[in-house]
């Protein structure tokens, strides 16, 4: 990977963004917390007592090697894993302080509130009026036809890509370019207005001017939602995130501003994969 | 939850739960009613056909009367005649004139007795004129009755036998002269006009002929024809014509295979109506499709670097191919072979086309004789009006529900015990 | 048996071939093996087929062929006696011959006066032409044998390229067999389209696919002008249909909920358990459940209809209670609902395998919204499976109409153009079956006319499969 080289031989440069590495605001309570949660497939143990504060209205990117669980971790959040036939979750998640592990948390409202995106652009074989208006249409938030027109018009706009598509919303989804169909996606989450929105490795599929766009895109977004993002890509979480986590084999190895985890990481594992050794 | 009541998405919960829930209960509704179809399907042939495994046996003396036997004719006489008046004997009734008795009773004791006395007769003449007690089977009716099957609740008009036959019956039993015991006709005996006689061996004989005719070319030709597809054949619009076309063949009605036979085999080539032969040779036509799309999933899931490792050490394609592509995908070959001969051994239509519904009494021992096959027996007999051969019927087709789940219990076994992950 | 005795020495011919090109590969070497370009085995090979396979051909084809050939050879002359009969009679005539000769059992004809001398005369003729054939067969496959040899042995030396020669044979033989395949498409299309068009031109096809007249068993003659129209097919292809739709009502949405709740819902003991279960029902043979449409399912009905007449009999609803009370086992409701239960597991199979080849992010995204699994099923995968689930559907049709033995066994005779389930009706499958079974002979149009609704069925099934197999692979590819 270009990056790692790059990473390897300068010292980790982090191209700073208009809100990136600005630490947020203190004394603000976390969006999310997490406490000794432990994930297990089935006889697997995935992840290992991890406790993390997740402000929100800001960019948090989750890094680290491959199957260390930080996408096992995110998928936590949302309970997405609970589709996963043999996967246990124990532990607290709380959302805004509520558990939303406990029974009386419906998944499904509670995916309302957590949006995600996936590693693949995954627009549904439909429009891409339908793809956006999806969300609103099952959670029954708008029946009339103009709110629903204004809603799916305000959410492609968010999203930055009301200027390619205004002309051709009845076109399939899946007709769109790769970063098309990422933006059109993230479109489609945030038409139900979540509070927070979960990216899975959103840009790994993507060439480098879409991923710059996406990048952009989730710059812009970090000042209405809390964005939590998975990265393989050290040089994205430097560039597009406020505070890292970094985990290895399972586990919270490290989290703080990002500024301060790419240049000054107090643990040695995380110092050694920030500068290429491991990972 | 407040914070959840919060998000507007809350509001439509409950009827969302409520139209998942009723999402669900369809598809369990779905698979109950299937489910309940093949236990009622399976229940009611085994309830209709158990009975058939159990018969009543009579053993009668027969007094060989020497005015009534010819000498000279041994085959031409009545031994049925003498037989009906040993049962009369052993009720203490008389015949009256117009031989109304010795009929009635004729129709309560099966006729293989009077084969019975022929066979002793001829073997030792000396027996005329002596009393022999004879046993077998009685009449498929009278069988029925002791089954309980013909009841004498329903009107005498109503049912085959009439009440001083059901009396006789009894009597019969009570002394002691009926005995219920396994059927061993029906697995010994071939089809026959009087259900007590009839059996299933004579259609096993002929399905196991016909199967070997069907596999001894759908194999091969299956098996090479998919080795060349999948192995040798260029990819161009030939090829591709042949793919289409052996997909489609395998989705053509059974029954046009059929009409081919007929057309074809047997009034262009003059091959012989009903034979294990012809009807062998249109089911491995028809078997012929399926053959071929096993064998070539079987061959496409052995890995490259097989064939690559050969090819690079000096073998040959076609060494490649056989000495190391073939082997490793036999398991994969055999299982579709036995599942395509399975599915042959259940084939009906495209054998009544090739006049294998013709009554075969006794055994098949020609592949180009006329022969019939187990689920042709059951269409015949099905056709038959007798009751007692509705009861044929769902036995026959235990039996060959049998043979099936072995033939497909062998296919499972193979594929469990050889299956490889690559 | 003469020929079995013909294909052994032909064998052992092969066999001694083989050792001997063995060895003259060996000694062309010296010896030494690795200086051969092929192992002896191979050149023995080689020559071995060059001496067997072209003569074991001739025989073969002989066997098949050879009765026919005989036949037309004692036909080539018909005595003036034998001309005077009619055709069918002339074919029972020669017939009886060819048994005759062959010393097996003939008709029970007796052939009187001058066709008695005909037919002794015939019957010399028949044994001398068949012994000659004989003897022509063999001599030409001894002929073949030799020349084989003679002409393969001589080739061979150190640098002969006998393995590639053999792979030759063995590629050969691989085309041929795959050739059978495709011989039987053309030999169904060849062999129903023919008698098919021997039907035609005593019946137009017009009449025959638009007439709405079905009694074949009335005898047509060219004399009859009656006899127009008794070919008209329609009532059997409404018949046809009317099963089809009553079937696909009852496996279509019932294969397909099970498809998806065993694809989505049911955990993997479930599927362990309901999976064989279907796949038995699936592997019933169909006349067990013609046994079971006919002997349980139609009482049953009949049953039941009977029982409601019998309230509305005398009531305002009398007309229509004397209908119900009068229904009967082979209404066309039995065989549909039966023949639906047979094409349960056929769709849910195919639905299965539709259904499980809609990508996973796809099911991921719509949950991932906050979409409920019933909801991620109608919204996103059912319209994703869509063109799949059609082309399932219409595989089920297709075998539908094809299906034979349940509804020859459950199914009516009379043609009726109706669409009343509760008629009965008669389908394509049941009027073939009933045109060919039994002693016909095989130039009436009534069992000619079997092959015009042969043509029919396969081209309407071919139709179906070619339109349903061809959205089946395009959705495939486009998930791929």
């Amino acid at each position: 990977m270009v990056v790692k080289v790059n990473m390897q031989t300068s010292a980790p440069t982090p191209v700073v963004g208009t809100h990136a590495n600005q630490a947020p605001p203190a004394g603000e309570p976390a969006k999310i917390t997490a406490r000794d949660v432990n994930v297990y497939y089935g006889a697997n143990h995935a992840l290992k007592s991890v406790s993390l504060d997740i402000p929100g209205k800001s960019v948090t990117a989750f890094i680290g090697p491959s199957g260390c669980g930080k996408s096992t971790f995110l998928r936590c959040i949302n309970r997405m894993n609970d589709t996963i036939p043999g996967c246990r979750v124990e532990g607290r998640i709380g959302l805004d302080g509520d558990d939303i592990y406990d029974p009386s948390i419906d998944p499904v409202s509670l995916r309302a509130r957590v949006g995600m995106v996936f590693q693949k652009p995954n627009p549904f074989p439909k429009s891409i009026y339908d793809n956006v208006a999806y969300g609103p249409r099952i959670h029954g938030l708008e029946t009339s036809k103009t709110g629903l027109d204004d809603l799916v018009e305000a959410s492609l706009k968010r999203a930055g890509l009301w200027g390619e598509v205004h002309d051709r919303l009845k076109a399939p989804g899946t007709g769109l370019s790769g970063g098309q169909q990422q933006r059109l996606v993230i479109a489609r989450a945030i038409a139900v207005n979540p509070e927070v929105i979960l990216m899975d490795e959103p840009c790994s599929a993507l060439d480098p001017i879409a991923t710059a766009r996406i990048e952009e895109l989730i710059d812009d977004l970090a000042s209405q939602f809390c964005i939590v993002i998975v990265t393989h890509s050290m040089a994205q979480a430097a560039r597009v995130s406020q505070q890292t986590a970094f985990f290895h084999l399972g586990s919270l190895v490290e989290t703080g501003p990002t500024g301060m985890i790419f240049t000054n990481p107090k643990d040695g594992r995380t110092q050694d994969y920030i500068t290429g050794r491991t990972g | 939850m407040t914070d959840a009541a919060q998000h507007p998405s809350a509001k439509h919960l409950k009827k969302r739960y409520a139209a998942e829930a009723r999402f669900k209960m369809y598809g369990r509704l779905a698979i109950t009613i299937a489910l309940a179809f093949l236990v009622i399907l399976l229940g009611r042939i085994v309830l209709q056909g158990y009975s058939t495994f159990t018969t009543n046996t009579v053993s009668l003396p027969v007094y060989l009367d020497p005015a009534r036997i010819d000498r000279a004719d041994l085959s031409g006489s009545n031994y049925d005649y003498l037989v009906s008046l040993a049962v009369l004997k052993a009720l203490g009734e008389t015949e009256d004139e117009l031989g109304t008795m010795s009929e009635d009773a004729s129709a309560l004791i099966s006729r293989d007795l009077g084969f019975q006395i022929l066979d002793k007769v001829k073997a030792d003449p000396g027996l005329i004129g002596k009393t022999i007690t004879v046993t077998g089977p009685v009449k498929a009716d009278a069988d029925l009755y002791y089954k309980g099957e013909i009841k004498r609740s329903v009107a005498e008009g109503n049912r085959k036998l009439n009440d001083r036959q059901l009396t006789w019956l009894d009597r019969l039993k009570k002394s002691g002269r009926v005995h219920g015991g396994f059927n061993s006709a029906f697995f010994t005996h071939g089809d026959s006009t009087e259900p007590e006689q009839a059996g299933i061996l004579g259609a096993a004989v002929g399905s196991a002929m016909m199967l070997l005719v069907t596999a001894l070319i759908a194999i091969p030709v299956g098996v090479m024809a998919a080795i060349w597809l999948e192995e040798f054949a260029p990819k161009n619009g030939w090829t591709d014509l042949i793919e289409v076309n052996i997909n489609n063949l395998a989705a053509v009605p059974s029954i046009v295979y059929g009409l081919l036979g007929l057309a074809v085999f047997i009034n262009w080539l003059g091959a012989p109506r009903g034979s294990p032969l012809t009807g062998g040779i249109v089911l491995a036509l028809m078997a012929l499709p399926t053959m071929i799309i096993a064998t070539r999933a079987a061959l496409k899931a052995v890995p490259p670097s097989i064939r690559d490792g050969a090819l690079a050490i000096g073998a040959s394609r076609t060494q490649t191919v056989f000495h190391h592509v073939v082997p490793l995908a036999r398991p994969g070959i055999m299982t579709g072979a036995i599942l395509s001969l399975s599915h042959a051994l259940g084939e009906t239509a495209p054998l009544l086309m090739v006049g294998m519904v013709a009554f075969v009494p006794g055994i098949p021992s020609s592949f180009i004789g006329g022969a019939t096959v187990l689920p042709v027996q059951v269409f015949i007999w099905e056709n038959a009006s007798e009751r007692a051969f509705a009861e044929r019927t769902a036995a026959g087709i235990m039996v060959l529900l049998a043979f099936m789940i072995v033939m497909n219990a062998t296919a499972i076994i193979l594929r469990r015990r050889y299956e490889r992950r690559w | 048996m003469i020929f079995l005795i013909a294909l052994a020495a032909l064998l052992a011919l092969s066999a001694s071939a083989y050792q001997l090109a063995r060895r003259r590969a060996v000694s062309s070497a010296g010896g030494r093996l690795a200086i051969l370009h092929s192992l002896p085995g191979y050149h023995g090979t080689w020559v071995a087929l060059w001496t067997g396979a072209p003569a074991a051909l001739l025989l073969v084809l002989f066997l098949i062929f050879g009765a026919r050939l005989e036949g037309a050879a004692i036909q080539a002359q018909t005595p003036p006696a034998v001309a005077k009969l009619d055709a069918q009679r002339q074919a029972v005539f020669y017939s009886d011959v060819q048994a005759t000769a062959a010393g097996k059992a003939r008709s029970a004809v007796s052939w009187d006066g001058e066709l008695k001398t005909a037919f002794e005369a015939k019957t010399a003729e028949a044994r001398n032409i068949s012994t000659l054939g004989l003897v022509l067969a063999i001599g030409l496959a001894v002929v073949l044998a030799l020349a084989g040899f003679l002409l393969a042995y001589p080739r061979l030396n150190k640098d002969f390229r006998a393995r590639n020669r053999v792979e030759g044979w063995t590629d050969l033989l691989l085309v041929v067999c795959s050739a059978v395949a495709v011989l039987t498409t053309v030999a169904i299309v060849a062999s129903v389209a023919w008698e098919s068009f021997r039907f035609f031109q005593s019946v137009s096809p017009l009449d025959f696919w638009f007439g709405t007249d079905w009694s074949p068993q009335i005898a047509m003659r060219e004399d009859q002008v009656a006899a127009k129209g008794a070919f008209g097919a329609v009532p059997l292809f409404a018949g046809t249909f009317l099963i089809m739709a009553i079937a696909m009502i009852l496996a279509g949405p019932v294969g397909l909920f099970s498809a998806i709740y065993l694809s989505e819902y049911a955990g993997s003991a479930v599927r362990a358990w309901v999976k064989p279960l279907l796949e038995i029902l699936a592997g019933v043979p169909t006349v067990v459940y013609g046994f079971f449409a006919a002997l349980t399912v139609g009482p049953i009905f009949r049953s039941f209809f009977n029982w409601i007449g019998s309230f509305l009999v005398g009531g305002p609803l009398d007309g229509l209670g004397q209908y119900l009370a009068g229904v009967q086992n082979q209404m066309a409701l039995t065989a549909g609902v039966v023949m639906g239960i047979m094409l349960i597991p056929f769709v849910s199979s195919l639905s299965d395998d539709i259904i499980n080849a809609v990508p996973q992010s796809l099911r991921d995204g719509s949950l991932a919204m906050g979409a409920t699994k019933s909801e991620t099923i109608t919204q996103v995968i059912l319209p994703a499976a869509l063109p799949g689930v059609v082309g399932a559907m219409m595989l089920a049709m297709s075998r539908a109409i094809g299906e034979t033995m349940i509804v020859a066994m459950a199914a009516g005779l009379q043609a009726k153009l109706t669409a009343n389930p509760l008629d009965t009706v008669t389908t394509v499958t049941v009027q073939i079956v009933t045109l060919l079974t039994g002693d016909q002979e095989f130039d009436s149009p009534k069992t000619l006319a079997a092959f015009g609704l042969g043509l029919t069925l396969f081209v309407v099934t071919l139709t179906l499969n070619i339109i349903a197999l061809t959205i089946v692979r395009k959705y495939r590819e486009q998930y791929d």
